[in-house]
This record gives C-alpha cells, sequence and structure tokens, in this order.
C-alpha cells in the first residue's frame, strides 16, 4: 500500500507509466511502481520523458493533467473489463502489469481508436526523449550520459560541440552503374 | 490613412520555385518581393541539436494529416535548406505517365528532352555534380554493395553539394553549418537580393484578393519568432503578378481560402496532390554478414556501424526504371539517413511478437541503430491526395510551437499505389536479406499515415483544365497575373528525388512569366545568367525561347 499519493504524483506517475510503456526501462529505485522494469537499461523515463512532455514547445504541456485522467479513466475501464484486480492506492495505469498496460496502449494508438491522435502524440514525445533527448541541447545530453543516445551507441560531437567524421567512405566502387545512366549522372 | 505598399511582383515562399522566379525577374528589372513564413537562417544558425527550439524545429515543418504526413521546409531558401541535396534528373518514362486520368498528364509541351535544356540552367547554378564513390558514405557503399551482392546496379547520386566543404555529420535535416550543402542561400537568392528583390521572413502569406486594376492584394501574418502559433502583426502588399511558391502543402490552401473572393478556383486545386509515391524500409545489419559476404571494413576494423556517419543520400539503385514496365511497377530505392526521432519512431521490429513500433522488442532494435540502413523507394502513386478546407490561418492548425501541425490533407492511398509499395518492400528485402545480411521492415503506416518529403501536384500544370490547375506556363487558369512555380505544379510522383524537376519547371516558366509582366506594364526583360554569372546554361536556353 502506498502512502497518500498527491494529484501531481498521481499525474507524473500515470505519464511515467504511459512512457515508460512505449520505451520501457528498468526500475529506477526499489519499489518504483510506476516503472515497469521490463527492459535493462534506462527507457523513456530516465530519458526524461516527463521533462519534454512539460516543455511548452511541445504545446502540449498545459493538458497533461487531463492526458493522465484520460489514461486512468481508460485503465479504469480496461480493469474493470478484464476482470482484474489492481493496488486501489495507485494511479489505475499504474496498478497495470507491463503487458496491459502495453495492450491498453496499443489499443488507444490504433487505427481505429477515436482518440489516436493525442495518445499517438504523447507516444511521439515519449519516444523522442530517448531517442533524441529533445528537452536538452545534444551536446549536454551527450555529456551527462543521456541513456537513449548512449543506447543507440550516438557518437559524441568535437570540442566545438560538432560532428564531423573524417573517415566516411569505403572509397571504392562497389556496384556496376546502371547501363543508361546518362552524363550529367542522372537515369535516362 | 497609410498607401498600400506596390511591387511590380509578389513571390509567396523562398524555395526554388520562389528563389528561381524572384532572381529572373529581379535580374530582369521588375521590383520584388518575397514573402517567407519561416526564418531566415545561415551558416552558424544551423545547430546540431535536436533541442526543441534550435534549427531543425525552426525550420522544418511536420504538418499531419488523415492518411498523409507531408515535411517540407519554413525558412528562407525552404525545402533546399533542409533537404539532403539529391539531384537526379526525372527518367523518360515519367512524363509519358498517366496515372489516374487515363491519357498523359503532362503538358504536351514537356517531354524529358524538352527539360533537360531547363536542368542544365539549374544544374549550372546551384551547381550540381556528380559524386565519385570516394565521395559514397559507408551507409552508401553498403547499400551499393548489397545491390551488386543481388545482381542490381547502383549509381552515387548527382547532389548538390560542395563536397570539398563537407564534414559528413549527418544535419543536413538542421541546415549546414558548413555551407557545404549548396542552397539557395548560395546562389539565386544572394544573386535576386543583389538585383534588388527583398525577402521578408516571418511573413505568412493567408489569401489573395483582387484589384480594380487587374493586380492582387496579398494578405499576410506576422509569425512570431519563436511561438509559430502567435500572430504577432499582419498586413497587404499590392502587386501585379504573383508568384505562388509556398509548397505542395501550402499553396493550394492559400488559394482555397482565397476562393470567396478571387472566385472559382479549378478543380485541380487542392486535388491530385501525390507524396511521390514515397516509402522507406530500414534493414538492420548483421554485421559479421556485412564482412563475409560483402567484404567491407571500415578503417577501425568495424564492418559497418556507421549509420550516424555521412550526407543523406549517396546511392540510388535505378534497375526498376525501366520505362517498358507497367506504370505503377516502376520505382527507385535510395539509401537514405533520416536522424533519430523521425528516422527511429516509424521503424518496426521484425518478427515483433508484440507492438512492432514501440515497446521494449522496439527498445532492443533501437540499441543496434548504427547498425540500420534506411531505403527510400521512390514510386509511382495515383495522385489521390485531396486537401479539405483550410484551417484558419497557415497551412495547419499547429500544434507545437514550431514544426509539428495538424493539416487537412487526406490521402487513402489506391491499390495502384499500394501494389508500388509492396513490390518497393519486397525488392529491398529481397536485396537486403539475402544470405542473411540484415533483416528489414517498412515503417509503419498506422501512426501518421503515409508520409512525404515531396509533397507535389496539389496545384498541377497540364493541358486538361478538368484536371489540372494550371497552364503549361504554370498560369491558374481563370486567374490571369497568378503563377505556381513549385512542387504543386509537378503533375505527379517522378520516380525520383524532386527538387531538380522542380527547379526546372520554374526555370522552363520564367520567359513566359516576364512576358505576362511585360503585358502588365512591368519593365523587365529575359535572360540573366546563371547566378554566378555563367552563361553556358543560359545560352542554350534563349535559342528555345525567342520567337
Amino acid at each position: 500500500m502506498q502512502p497518500d499519493i498527491t494529484d501531481e504524483q498521481h499525474q507524473t506517475m500515470t505519464l511515467e507509466a504511459f512512457a515508460d510503456t512505449i520505451v520501457p526501462g528498468e526500475k529506477r529505485f526499489p519499489g518504483d511502481v510506476a516503472v515497469a522494469g521490463a527492459a535493462p537499461g534506462g527507457g523513456a523515463v530516465a530519458a526524461g520523458a516527463l521533462a519534454l512532455l512539460a516543455d511548452p514547445a511541445t504545446g502540449i504541456a498545459n493538458d497533461l493533467g487531463a492526458f493522465a485522467d484520460l489514461l486512468n479513466e481508460h485503465a479504469r475501464k480496461y480493469i474493470a473489463e478484464h476482470g482484474l484486480t489492481t493496488d486501489p492506492a495507485l494511479p489505475p495505469l499504474v496498478g497495470l502489469s507491463f503487458a496491459h498496460r502495453t495492450t491498453l496502449i496499443q489499443q488507444l494508438t490504433g487505427p481505429d481508436h477515436p482518440e489516436k491522435e493525442f495518445w499517438i502524440l504523447v507516444a511521439l514525445f515519449s519516444n523522442m526523449a530517448f531517442d533524441t533527448g529533445a528537452h536538452l541541447h545534444t551536446a549536454d545530453a551527450m555529456a551527462a550520459g543521456h541513456p537513449g543516445l548512449a543506447a543507440m551507441g550516438f557518437a559524441r560531437p568535437g570540442p566545438d560541440g560538432l560532428w564531423r567524421f573524417p573517415d566516411y567512405s569505403y572509397g571504392r566502387p562497389l556496384a556496376n552503374l546502371h547501363p543508361s545512366t546518362t552524363a550529367s549522372g542522372s537515369p535516362s | 490613412m497609410n498607401a498600400v505598399e506596390k511591387v511590380d511582383v509578389l513571390v509567396v515562399g523562398s524555395g526554388f520555385g520562389g528563389a528561381i522566379a524572384a532572381y529572373h525577374l529581379a535580374a530582369g528589372g521588375a521590383s520584388v518581393t518575397v514573402l517567407e513564413r519561416g526564418p531566415w537562417l545561415e551558416g552558424e544558425d544551423f545547430d546540431h541539436d535536436f533541442k526543441l527550439g534550435s534549427s531543425y524545429t525552426r525550420i522544418f515543418d511536420f504538418v499531419v494529416g488523415d492518411g498523409m504526413s507531408l515535411l517540407g521546409g519554413n525558412c528562407v531558401g525552404g525545402g533546399s535548406v533542409v533537404y539532403f541535396a539529391a539531384m537526379p534528373r526525372a527518367p523518360r518514362f515519367v512524363f509519358e505517365r498517366h496515372g489516374s486520368i487515363g491519357r498523359r498528364m503532362w503538358p504536351a509541351a514537356i517531354t524529358r528532352d524538352a527539360l533537360d535544356p531547363w536542368y542544365d540552367r539549374v544544374t549550372e547554378s546551384l551547381p550540381v555534380t556528380r559524386q565519385d564513390w570516394s565521395d559514397v558514405t559507408y551507409s552508401g557503399g553498403l547499400f551499393a554493395a548489397a545491390c551488386a551482392h543481388a545482381g542490381r546496379t547502383a549509381n552515387p547520386v548527382p547532389v548538390a553539394i560542395d563536397a570539398s566543404k563537407c564534414t559528413n555529420c549527418n544535419w543536413m535535416m538542421a541546415g549546414c553549418r558548413f555551407d557545404a550543402k549548396r542552397s539557395l542561400l548560395f546562389n539565386y537568392l544572394p544573386a535576386a537580393i543583389a538585383h534588388g528583390a527583398t525577402i521578408r521572413p516571418m511573413h505568412e502569406v493567408q489569401k489573395l484578393t483582387r484589384n480594380a486594376d487587374g493586380g492582387y492584394r496579398v494578405h499576410f501574418n506576422i509569425i512570431d519568432d519563436s511561438d509559430y502559433r502567435i500572430t504577432a502583426g499582419d498586413g497587404v502588399i499590392d502587386a501585379k503578378i504573383v508568384i505562388l511558391a509556398a509548397g505542395a502543402g501550402a499553396t493550394p490552401v492559400i488559394l482555397q481560402r482565397s476562393e470567396p473572393e478571387l472566385g472559382t478556383m479549378p478543380h485541380a486545386v487542392g486535388r491530385y496532390f501525390s507524396g511521390n509515391g514515397e516509402r522507406l524500409n530500414t534493414a538492420i545489419l548483421n554485421e559479421d554478414r556485412v564482412r563475409d559476404l560483402l567484404g567491407l571494413e571500415k578503417a577501425d576494423g568495424v564492418p559497418y556501424a556507421a549509420s550516424q556517419i555521412g550526407k543523406g543520400p549517396c546511392v540510388a539503385s535505378w534497375d526498376r526504371l525501366d520505362g517498358s514496365r507497367p506504370e505503377y511497377t516502376r520505382y527507385s530505392l535510395e539509401q537514405l539517413y533520416f536522424p533519430p526521432g523521425f528516422g527511429t519512431i516509424l521503424a518496426q521490429v521484425p518478427d515483433a511478437t508484440g507492438p512492432s513500433w514501440f515497446g521494449a522488442e522496439k527498445k532492443e532494435i533501437v540499441k543496434r541503430w548504427q547498425s540500420w540502413l534506411t531505403i527510400f523507394a521512390m514510386t509511382e502513386d495515383d495522385n489521390e491526395g485531396v486537401f479539405g478546407p483550410p484551417p484558419p490561418t497557415g497551412n495547419a492548425t499547429r500544434i507545437s510551437q514550431q514544426m509539428l501541425g495538424k493539416g487537412p490533407i487526406r490521402y487513402d492511398p489506391t491499390p495502384n499505389t499500394l501494389r508500388g509499395w509492396a513490390l518497393a518492400d519486397a525488392d529491398v528485402k529481397d536485396i537486403m536479406e539475402r544470405d542473411g545480411l540484415s533483416r528489414v521492415m517498412p515503417w509503419t503506416n498506422d501512426v501518421v499515415g503515409a508520409y512525404t518529403v515531396h509533397p507535389l501536384a496539389s496545384c498541377r500544370i497540364g493541358d486538361d483544365p478538368a484536371t489540372s490547375a494550371l497552364d503549361d506556363g504554370h498560369e491558374l487558369r481563370g486567374h490571369p497575373g497568378i503563377f505556381v512555380t513549385d512542387g504543386s505544379a509537378v503533375p505527379g510522383a517522378l520516380t525520383v528525388n524532386p527538387a531538380l524537376t522542380i527547379a526546372a519547371l520554374a526555370e522552363r516558366a520564367m520567359p513566359g512569366i516576364v512576358r505576362a509582366a511585360r503585358e502588365r506594364g512591368i519593365d523587365v526583360t529575359y535572360g540573366a545568367p546563371a547566378p554566378d554569372g555563367a552563361t553556358s546554361a543560359r545560352n542554350a536556353v534563349l535559342a528555345l525561347v525567342r520567337d
């Protein structure tokens, strides 16, 4: 049983559970309930999904409370439909197992769901937190060991914060040219 | 009361269609103002940074429609600033396509041969150069080697890139920090300015109305520098001639919004939209097989693991650009790079047991991102895109402060289009999965619909008034003095990257637009050299346009 959860924590945990379903990660601390621990290494939450979603640049920062409420409403329905028992102290989405969270979010983002558009938007930003760290300057994110960029093996920038790759080519012909190639190098 | 500002020619948009028109008309003596909805960035303004608010979100536009999402430029220089600068000419058969109308959809006057002198003009002006194998990146080389392994040919693509300045940083979509990409910021636009043209960034044209003198009043909003959802002002300019070049995602919207006051628009305004038949596949390479099958190894001893390195597309396979094949079965396959974000979200897990585009299995493939190879198919679609009623302002209802909006385009792919995509997907699989080289999946269309980085044909040229919005001189039917010179004028999918064709069509339209300007009392002549003063391509076309 969790101690009383404030509304703000309720919202944060719900959005964390959503983001963690998009890019799952390991639990941050013993007893972490929002992050399901479904994959090794940091996921969207560790990568800063909540910070990105709350960035005014996304245009959805003011809607996060409503999104969390709506997610929990969908989770409540899902729990009832499937006859599940979850911890009543937790936000309903957080109370679901990773497999059930995944099934629910597949439904919400599926081609026929009437609210698909904004669940996809939240999913896209959750993904971007991991794949690009779009709430951070990328050079800073790299220096701080951003879990997504690090997991992808994104190369480090040079000392001036810019990327350059002096080694870039196998440097030899690797296929025959199309026989009809024109003098300008175009198809004929 | 202030007098309304007047110019000879008002150009809407500063991408290829706008910049080329602005240059020729200004060089010929007309007073020219260019209104550009996006910011004016150059050189050091272009960031290597994924942070929202850095150059890539400022200069890019991502419009999500119903069944189709469009990527386009949003800055001075338009698409040329954000694109990958691949500049092939369209193959001969493209100009003979029938598409959805059952007869040749290009104007009779335009064939590949007829367009070649205009391709030459653009090639000289940017310039466009052939690439050598030593210019080809690891990812391009890998694709070439995979094609050869599958018995196919592969070509380094012609590009508008100065190889001596290129660092292969692969941040081209955020604008080129190193001035290596030969965007319009280095040729037509500075030359237009040198001849007196004015460019106003953050000016988004909303609609046109007609003046009593037969000219047009252009109504614009001024967009906030950082939050594009905010209108910071508005105004009007009167012009004798208007050149619309706001891009295929915006030009028809401006015309639709103008219709109540300008009068009925041609049927084809906002119809026949083509996404250039585009389709993406991601291959996840088996590094050992890259070494064993293809004999490839980088300087560091690793076979590939180099998806981050490069300059967009370097190599394309043109084996299916065969005019003897039936329509809708012809396409090119091109190695491509998309940065994370755009380039990762829609990629799907091969043999997924759960969701294919998110979740634990997706995370596992993303961790192998450096071994990804993106293959871009440009097929023949069916011009099935239709624009719904225009949004209150601009071409989309903006969601985020920058870049992301919801637009009125609807796209429901026909069986022809779906067949082309399926053929291309199967071909990519055949090439890239042969002998266990990689695993391949197409990007999902379930998230943001299909997608295109090359929107076309939403206000197209043609000979048939029922199926084309413009005559073959690019003048809007029924609305003399309005010309459209951007990608929306291209009749249909090109099976290759379209920028050079868009630019060549704009060049081709210029002598006629100059003539129309003279008829409206503008003191202007045609015949400017290339922006750097080169004259060989100009001299070659002068013979074609003299009466």
